[in-house]
């Protein structure tokens, strides 16, 4: 059984019709990459996956419960999903540490010391732990994003869904971030991850999903999508990107 | 000199007003802002009863005066059975005022948080009311203290409106002074002095106290550095 499965997911925004029937699924300890322009509806089938935003119609499974179901208890699914944003959304009042280790208290129901020596662990594990004492907006963006990759996977996730996790930093601290998530991925983390850094898709990822306009319009292994795409449209949005990418590496 | 040994001599008389000018408007106040944060998250609700009568409360509230409320509800109530002494009328009328503008910095204040944090704490799967009180709540209240600080100012001077209806607050207390000696130019110098005070140390201690509770590394509007 698949760890999650999405069916025929519409999500429509008053007249505009954002996914138009999407079919995919994950397995356990798949990586999986999604890719398109901006605005084919990437963050908005991530989002639908936990419920951030309510599908139109179509059904999605995680672990065989079904998340779209009126009734679910769609907390208890968030507990089990992480979530990367592209803008980090680290809490700007609380300390780094503290961003950690609320959740683990409010949420998992640890106690004081248990979640603060397990929020340190984790800090020293992606090493920021001079850092935990600190506030988010005095670190750099690069900083802040692992800070926030730290503060999902501290809740100890079945799967990790994440939506551009480098786009908003200063290609200098792309790296780091990428370094951190190819670490994950080798711990056998599941993951869904919507970036347009095709060296790192090309490492990472089991599978490569191109969507665009709201319905996936290629889906191979990344030497299938990237040196055989079917689609001419793929081929146009690949050769964007590349040309970004080849921009970004110029001296 | 004259004036000054003048203003010297009905001080503490005045100053016998301040403590209740102080008492009613910090109780006003602080009843303002239960109010305020009842009827400001009410307004934010998708129930709609519970945000008709929240706004029908903040649009009366605002679109008629204060002075209007405060002679309705010590000269008009009696009318229904309800006697309130002039204190105790004085502070209902101020807490339901205060509160129905507190409601609207506290809808501010809230809906100034950005989507991403409801939305970041939602995903770790915290509960509603998880979200509100440790991600929402406590960068909405540092949003809110300029505000909030300036309503109290506000409030300060507006409780010398609640001397019509008899309370020996400030205001009062100056009128009575005037009423024996002749002299308004000292004495309304001297209340207009009294009050100036109280409202400049307040916007000082909101200053500090904001500066002292900043979000450490976030911007703010209206920063010295800026
Ligand atoms: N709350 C909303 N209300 C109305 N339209 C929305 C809303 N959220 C997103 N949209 C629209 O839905 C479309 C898809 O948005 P989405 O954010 O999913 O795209 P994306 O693929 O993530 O784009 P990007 O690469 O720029 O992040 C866009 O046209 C966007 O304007
Ligand atoms: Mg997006």
């Amino acid at each position: 059984m698949a760890l999650i499965e999405v069916i025929d997911l519409k999500k429509r925004y008053g007249d505009l019709e954002v996914l138009k029937g999407i079919d995919f699924h994950v397995e356990k300890g798949e990586r999986i990459v999604i890719m398109g322009p901006s605005g084919s509806g990437k963050t908005t089938l991530l989002k639908c996956i936990v419920r951030l935003v309510e599908p139109t119609s179509g059904k999605i499974f995680f672990d065989g419960i079904e998340v779209t179901d009126p009734d679910v208890d769609i907390v208890e699914i968030r507990r089990r999903i992480g979530f990367v944003f592209q803008s980090f959304n680290l809490f700007p009042h609380l300390k780094v540490i503290d961003n950690i280790a609320l959740p683990l208290r409010v949420v998992k129901g640890m106690r004081r010391e248990e979640a603060y020596s397990r929020a340190l662990a984790i800090l020293k594990g992606i090493g920021l732990e001079d850092k935990a004492y600190n506030y988010p907006l005095q670190l750099s963006g690069g900083q802040q994003q692992r800070v926030a990759i730290a503060r999902a996977l501290a809740m100890d996730p079945d799967v990790m869904l994440l939506d551009e996790p480098t786009s908003a930093l200063d290609p200098e601290l792309v790296g780091e971030v990428l370094e951190l998530l190819e670490d994950i991925a080798r711990k056998g983390m599941t993951m869904v991850i919507v970036t347009h850094e095709v060296d790192f898709a090309e490492d990472i990822a089991d599978r490569v999903i191109i969507i665009d306009e709201g319905v996936i319009v290629e889906e191979g292994t990344p030497e299938e999508v990237f040196y055989h795409p079917r689609k001419e449209r793929t081929r146009r949005f690949l050769r964007r990107i590349l040309r970004k990418r080849l921009h970004a590496k110029a001296p | 000199m004259e004036p000054i040994l003048f203003i010297l001599k009905i001080l503490p008389f005045l100053l016998k007003g301040v403590k209740i000018t102080l008492i009613v408007s910090f109780i006003s106040f602080a009843i303002g802002f239960v109010l305020g944060i009842m009827a400001g998250i009410a307004r934010l609700s998708d129930n709609r009863l519970i945000y008709s009568l929240s706004s029908t409360y903040v649009e009366i509230i605002r679109g008629t005066p204060l002075l209007v409320q405060i002679l309705f509800i010590y000269f008009g109530l009696p009318r229904l059975g309800i006697n309130l002494d002039p204190l105790t009328a004085g502070i209902v009328a101020l807490s339901i005022n205060s509160g129905a503008y507190q409601a609207e910095i506290v809808r501010a204040g809230i809906q100034s948080i950005p989507r991403g944090q409801v939305e970041a704490a939602l995903s770790l799967g915290m509960k509603e009311w998880q979200v509100f009180r440790y991600v929402i709540l406590p960068q909405a209240v540092r949003n809110m203290v300029p505000a909030l600080v300036n309503e109290l100012v506000t409030l300060i001077k507006d409780s010398s409106l609640v001397s019509v209806i008899g309370v020996a607050e400030l205001t009062r207390r100056g009128e009575y002074v005037v009423a024996w000696s002749f002299r308004p130019f000292e004495t309304y110098l001297a209340v207009a002095l009294i009050y100036f005070i109280i409202c400049f140390t307040s916007s000082k201690i909101s200053r500090y106290l904001e500066e002292r509770f900043a979000i450490p590394g976030m911007m703010r509007r209206g920063s010295r550095w800026l």
